[in-house]
């Protein structure tokens, strides 16, 4: 029927980056992190993405410098490889293969050519027995590689990365499970266990969480599921062991980590608290709280000067020695539920859904990053298990962006229902949205749906919610009468029909329509006067689903019901104009054309369909979208209309449909045109560097880098074509430069006299290279017998030019020379700072 | 890492009054100067002239007090019984009043005799009042006539006996020398013109009439008596124009505020009123201690001056600019302002740097106790006793985020015997009211679950938790009575709304099944191939 091959349904963003513990390169530039099938490296300065690690094919699981040699690391993943990459480049070097599914990775430095993983004892992958498995790595130059020594270390480890480690550079080995410590030591080959009682009186649960070893000390830290955090010694004897007692943390210790000198030990758990133990002193202790959310991974820099956490709210904070954060790496962040459903902010066209606890999230799908989080709640977050917390449960924008409308509510046991429904307005001075009203208990039951008159020429903004206590209230902005504050939201109009309760409501594109379901039936009402205009009903089954069309096709209502059947009815005639049996779970429409979109659900699967009320055809279709229900989708606009000519992709065109699986997998369609332009553009993408680039950077930088270049170009002779001028891109540089963003004239004088200066041999230079590209192209035109030679005057014209360099050179007396080689040290990067703050 | 968010103290509408212009402008007045008399005061008139001098009728005396004298400038005490109505002329040299004893007597204010004695009323007068050519004098009286008298002569020029009950109340028209109005028990208000021997407009005021008012355009007359306040247009032949029912006690007095824009009507139910005169609302409200007889505006309302039945005259004065300036900036300014403002008119020159100073959190005690994880001294510091009796929210905004946080019953337990008492006060204050009710039913089911093992052992918790108990029930009688009364109102709307039809409900019903099934062969086919 539809051709649609060149559609395609692939992952959009929002990746897991707090999966595993991160690591920080030595030089504490970069980050690295396990990403779902790739491993992401991150700079630590600007929080942005520079390479991603690809080649995986399933998840990665475990990511670790490589001991010998700080520019390269290793990468673990389920597809039983392990592989060495060199990140700064973003190169992969060597695939190890394994064998078996991997479940975390270590090494260390005295077991050289040696990797320790962890794998399922079994190949059976539902196996509950774990492995640590010593790993040869042969010595080849081939790419991949497939490893044959393995030898078992230990047996009935768990499989948690945190519940191994290694003690004094690879001396020994620690390993806990259950109530249950295992030490290794390597040199006498043998292994102690220390196991601790069930529990104590008072609940008190004793088994191990995580592990931790000190690096220079015989000392082993293991936290516990009752928070406190137990420190080992003299666990070379199988008797003569003790261990001391340190607790703060109320609930499980779920990260331990030494600094890398071993002063200090630093903890985190549920409460989103940083502590720092000073190791010996263990009474002093500093705090860093209100991290945002549990903390599940801790990592040092190997200068023990940055700090990592990952959060369980998909973050990453890098803190600065225990003092302040500095950088925050965010994800998208997906709970357990989306209760929000996806919604599109028409000012900043970004996706926005729950974030974290008490938040919204402002999620840029075309950038892949998350913008900014919005404080729903405005209360402390307590950072405990088994608390009744605020939930924002539903939120709508109006159709230009400047209203928002949010519902959190708390359902205490035993306790009635708290439900706030807050109102915000877009401040356009600070850029984001400001509390307007906020209305308690506005239904005596839960919300079931809310959405804002769209409507551009309507003066007053109104705001329809319909709740399970059977009533549908219209909210309104109007004007305090005796206050001199500015607008606020009261209630105009409370409706009801035959005490049913309402289920869904939907205004038509022009706002003079308002839908209201109650179970079986739509009721259609005039939001001018409030009347009940008609009411239009498909029994049997309830309403799910309601929906306007729009634009040429406004004429409809579309509406699925419990009994998997979807109806349009003709709002002129009143009437039914079609229907048909399908098991609608998603009814949705772009708000930029006619289209709309069922997802339905089939035997497990989601089957999606696009058509226009107005046609009998569905524009198009694909079975088999996803496993399990759709519940979530929207249409997000795009930034440029996409010009598809196929019948099939015009659907695309104007917006894009974004949803979520079952398992909060945000995925959306793309065209096979679309997807050859990202391909081309990712190729063209090249970072050339790392760096922050500041326009002090731009201007000083990219100069050096030039005459370094044509240096480079100089020496090695490989200057095919003539260099640019390049002391007047400097100059136009320092003219083009905004002046306030200049550092004093004093310091620039001397630069600009350096810029001129240098010049004036490459001037000599390009005046040699232009004669000499004037020879060779006289000599190309006498015949092409003759370019063998000219390749070989090359040497020649090296020996030239390298003259004219060392007769450039003492032009310059030794005391200039000296003078611009300090100007060149002096760090410019407290400009980079003042010009961020 | 953010910053700790401080507690919401949720903020409840104010209830009551609003603050408008009107009350900042009747509230602009300063507290009362009190002023024993013999008698209670029936009547109080200002001198027209400056410096403003006031008459103040009470039992047998007339005393004229000045504009800031606590003390009488002067008294008259030639009465030989209650004396009625004394008023000034519109010179200020002459004064008139009433007797008990039917007899007009007229004085000049300078002296004490009377100049002259108008006789010929057989009953008490209670009207006296120049007319506006100055030489002449109204007088009404209990024998139910109202007469005029020229002054030179002492001689009585005209006699009417219209009313047909005491004449009470009467007003001459400041314009016109002839006119004159009177209003009497029989519940009429009539117009006089003294050029013809007779009525010439009637009106039916419906109850007695105590006061009467013309405004200055003299187009319209206010008119008082029994509990009703109401206003005729003259110019439209007497035309009733507004019928104000505000007090609950009979209206006694009624002024103009001195730019006209505002009525204030005085009554034995002890409240003075304001009104708009453009839409006649009540703007503002005073109250006094005892049934008022009698009011009196200061020109361009410098005080407000109000005889009582007690005996007791207040006069309030208005605060002068200087005065309610100065209060507002006293408690802007404190003693060590000074030091805080060191250094901050400093303006930053071209080159420097400015290193901003890090914003420190404020945060109000509980709020610190409650960052520091102190759920009990959290608690504390809420319940302390001026935010406890002044600021409930604050308290009950408390108790709430300890309950969000689930530790409200660690706080709540293992107190003393007194905090207890006192937290079961705070309880019994503030449950039943509809804006805490939801927040403290818990901490009131907590404490009776922790404490129910004590109950018994001290006498102050055990009477308070029957304090309690009572008020628990009284709550649930009244919620029952109400909803009895909610019930009654819905089936009396019920039965006075028609009942609406929705016009095309049946017929989209049948269309809805009918047309369902017709449409099946025109069903689109959503089917992939």
């Amino acid at each position: 029927m539809v051709e649609h091959a060149d559609i395609r349904v692939v992952h959009r963003g929002g990746s897991i980056i707090n999966f595993r513990q991160p690591v920080v390169t030595n030089d504490s530039r970069f980050l690295l992190c396990a990403s779902g099938e790739c491993v992401k490296v991150f700079s630590t300065s600007t929080e942005e993405c520079i390479h991603n690690l690809q080649g995986h094919t399933d998840l990665v699981t475990g990511v670790l410098l490589r001991p010998s040699n700080h520019l390269q690391v290793y990468s673990c993943s389920a597809d039983g490889t392990v592989r060495l990459w060199d990140f700064t480049d973003g190169i992969l070097i060597k695939t190890y293969v394994i064998g078996y599914p991997i479940c975390s990775l270590y090494a260390s430095a005295k077991h050289e050519g040696v990797i320790f993983i962890i794998t399922p004892k079994l190949t059976d992958k539902r196996s509950e027995l774990f492995q640590l498995v010593a790993v040869h790595l042969p010595q080849s130059g081939d790419q991949l590689v497939e490893t044959r020594e393995l030898s078992a270390v230990l047996s009935n480890v768990s499989s948690k990365p945190a519940a191994t480690a290694f003690g004094q550079g690879g001396e020994y080995l620690a390993s806990v499970k259950g109530l249950q410590m295992e030490v290794y030591f390597f040199r006498k080959e043998k292994s102690y266990t220390f196991s601790l009682k069930e529990d104590n009186k008072k609940g008190g649960r004793n088994t191990f969480t995580c592990v931790a070893c000190h690096p220079k000390d015989d000392c082993i830290a293991t936290g516990h599921e009752d928070g406190k955090i137990r420190l080992w010694r003299n666990f070379n004897h199988k008797k003569e062991y003790t261990y001391s007692t340190l607790h703060w943390h109320h609930s499980a210790v779920s990260s331990l980590c030494f600094t890398p000198e071993g002063t200090n030990l630093l903890s985190g758990g549920v409460e989103s608290v940083l502590v720092q133990w000073r190791y010996n002193q263990e009474s002093q202790r500093d705090f860093l709280p209100r991290l945002g959310a549990a903390i599940t991974h801790i990592a040092v820099s190997p200068d023990g000067a940055l700090f990592c956490t990952s959060h369980s709210d998909n973050k990453i904070s890098i803190i600065q020695s225990c003092v302040k954060v500095s950088a925050v790496i965010q994800g998208l962040v997906k709970g357990e539920s989306v209760k929000t459903d996806l919604i599109v902010d028409p000012r900043s066209k970004a996706l926005v859904l729950n974030g974290k606890p008490g938040h919204l999230q402002f999620y840029s799908l075309h950038r892949d990053k998350l913008l900014y989080n919005l404080d729903i709640v405005q209360q402390e977050y307590i950072h405990e298990l088994g608390l009744d917390q605020f939930e924002v449960v539903k939120a709508a924008f109006d159709a230009s962006g400047s209203c928002l409308a949010t519902v959190e509510e708390r359902q205490q046991k035993g306790a009635e229902l708290e439900i706030n429904l807050k109102l915000w307005a877009f401040d356009e001075q600070t850029q984001s949205f400001v509390l307007n009203t906020t209305i308690s208990t506005p239904h005596d039951a839960r919300i079931t749906a809310m959405c804002f008159r769209h409507d551009a020429d309507c003066q007053t903004t109104m705001l329809v919610s319909t709740s399970q206590d059977g009533h549908f209230k219209a909210w309104q902005l109007a004007a305090a009468a005796h206050t001199e504050e500015g607008p606020s939201w009261s209630c105009d109009f409370v409706g009801a029909y035959h005490s049913l309760v309402p289920k869904c409501c939907c205004f038509s594109a022009d706002g003079s329509l308002l839908a209201v379901s109650f179970q079986e039936v739509v009721t259609v009402w005039s939001p001018a006067s409030w009347e009940l205009l008609t009411t239009l009903s498909q029994p049997p089954g309830a309403i799910r689903d309601l929906c306007f069309g729009r634009l040429s096709c406004s004429k409809y209502l579309l509406g699925t019901t419990d009994s998997s059947l979807l109806c349009c009815w003709n709002l002129l005639t009143c009437s039914l104009e079609w229907s048909t049996s399908m098991d609608v779970s998603l009814l949705l429409s772009d708000p930029l054309s006619e289209n709309m979109v069922a997802f339905c659900c089939e035997s497990g699967c989601t089957d999606l369909f696009v058509f226009k009320p107005s046609e009998p055809r569905p524009l198009f279709s694909q079975k088999a979208v996803c496993s399990g229900r759709v519940t979530h989708a929207v249409f997000a606009p795009r930034e440029e209309m996409l010009e598809s000519c196929e019948e099939s992709s015009q659907w695309l065109n104007r917006s894009q449909l974004y949803f979520l699986t079952q398992h909060m997998d945000l995925m959306t369609f793309i065209t096979k045109v679309e997807e050859d332009r990202l391909m081309a553009s990712s190729k063209q993408l090249v970072i050339d560097d790392s760096v922050a680039m500041t326009p002090f950077y731009l201007l000083l930088g990219k100069h050096r880098q030039e005459q370094q270049e044509d240096q480079d170009a100089v020496s090695s002779q490989s200057s095919e074509r003539a260099p640019l001028p390049h002391s007047s891109v400097a100059i136009k540089e320092l003219l083009q430069t905004p002046a306030h963003v200049l550092p004093s004239t004093t310091f620039l004088c001397s630069m600009f006299l350096q810029s001129l200066l240098i010049p004036v041999t490459d001037n000599r230079e390009e005046k040699k290279h232009a004669e000499e590209e004037m020879e060779s192209e006289k000599e190309e035109e006498d015949s092409s017998e003759e370019e063998m030679e000219s390749s070989a005057s090359r040497p020649e014209q090296a020996s030239g030019s390298g003259l004219a360099a060392e007769l450039a050179a003492p032009t310059l007396t030794k005391a200039q020379s000296r003078e611009l080689r300090r100007l060149k040290k002096v760090d410019h990067s407290w400009l980079s700072e003042l010009l961020d703050s | 890492m953010a910053s700790f968010k401080p507690t919401k103290i949720q903020v409840y509408p104010k209830l009551g009054e609003k603050v408008t212009q009107d009350t900042l402008y009747w509230k602009n007045y300063k507290a009362p100067v009190q002023i024993k008399e013999f008698g209670a005061i029936t009547n109080i008139d200002f001198s027209p002239v400056s410096p403003h001098n006031f008459a103040v009728t009470a039992f047998t005396r007339i005393h004229i007090y000045g504009p800031f004298s606590q003390e009488p400038v002067k008294t008259f005490t030639r009465f030989k019984d209650t004396a009625y109505c004394g008023r000034f002329r519109s010179d200020g040299q002459l004064l008139v009043a009433g007797c008990e004893d039917s007899v007009v007597r007229l004085f000049d204010v300078s002296g004490k005799v009377a100049l002259r004695m108008f006789k010929g009323h057989t009953k008490a007068v209670h009207l006296t009042d120049f007319t506006s050519d100055r030489y002449q004098i109204l007088t009404g009286s209990d024998d139910y006539t109202c007469r005029l008298w020229d002054i030179p002569s002492a001689t009585e020029l005209n006699n009417y006996q219209e009313h047909t009950d005491y004449i009470r109340c009467g007003v001459t028209s400041k314009l016109n020398r002839d006119l004159f109005i009177t209003g009497s028990y029989d519940h009429t208000v009539k117009v006089f013109d003294a050029r013809v021997d007779k009525s010439v407009m009637t009106m039916d005021h419906a109850h007695p009439v105590e006061s009467l008012l013309l405004y200055p355009s003299e187009g319209l007359l206010v008119s008082a008596g029994g509990r009703y306040v109401k206003v005729w247009d003259l110019l439209k032949g007497g035309q009733p124009l507004v019928s104000l029912k505000n007090h609950h006690k009979t209206v006694t007095c009624l002024s103009l505020s001195s730019n006209g824009q505002r009525l204030l009507s005085a009554s034995l139910d002890r409240h003075v009123k304001v009104y708009n005169t453009t839409n006649y609302k009540v703007v503002h409200n005073f109250d006094y201690a005892s049934a008022i007889l009698s009011l009196a505006l200061a020109p361009d309302d410098e005080s407000i001056v109000v005889g009582m039945t007690n005996n007791i005259l207040s006069i309030k004065h208005r605060k002068s600019p200087e005065e309610s300036k100065e209060k507002a900036e006293q408690q802007r300014r404190r003693p060590s302002y000074r030091v805080f403002v060191k250094g901050k008119n400093y303006i930053p020159k071209q080159d420097d740097y400015l290193v901003s100073k890090p914003v420190k959190q404020h945060l109000a005690k509980y709020d610190k106790q409650l960052k520091k994880f102190n759920v009990s001294k959290a608690l504390d510091t809420a319940l302390e006793s001026w935010t406890r009796l002044r600021k409930p929210e604050i308290t009950v905004a408390v108790v709430k985020e300890l309950d969000r946080r689930g530790t409200l019953k660690n706080a709540l337990a293992g107190r003393d015997e007194q905090w207890l008492s006192q937290f079961l006060n705070f309880l019994i204050g503030n449950l039943v009211d509809t804006r805490f009710t939801p927040v403290l039913i818990t901490p009131a089911e907590m404490i009776l679950d922790i404490y129910q093992s004590i109950v018994g052992q001290s006498p102050v918790v055990d009477r308070q938790l029957l304090r309690l108990h009572d008020l628990l029930e009284k709550e649930i009688d009244y919620q029952k009575d109400l909803l009895e009364v909610l019930g009654m109102l819905d089936t009396l709307f019920a039965s006075t709304c028609p009942r609406k039809e929705v016009p095309c409900s049946g017929i989209s019903r049948s269309n809805g099944l009918a047309q369902g099934e017709a449409s099946s062969t025109s069903r689109p086919e959503l089917q992939v191939t």
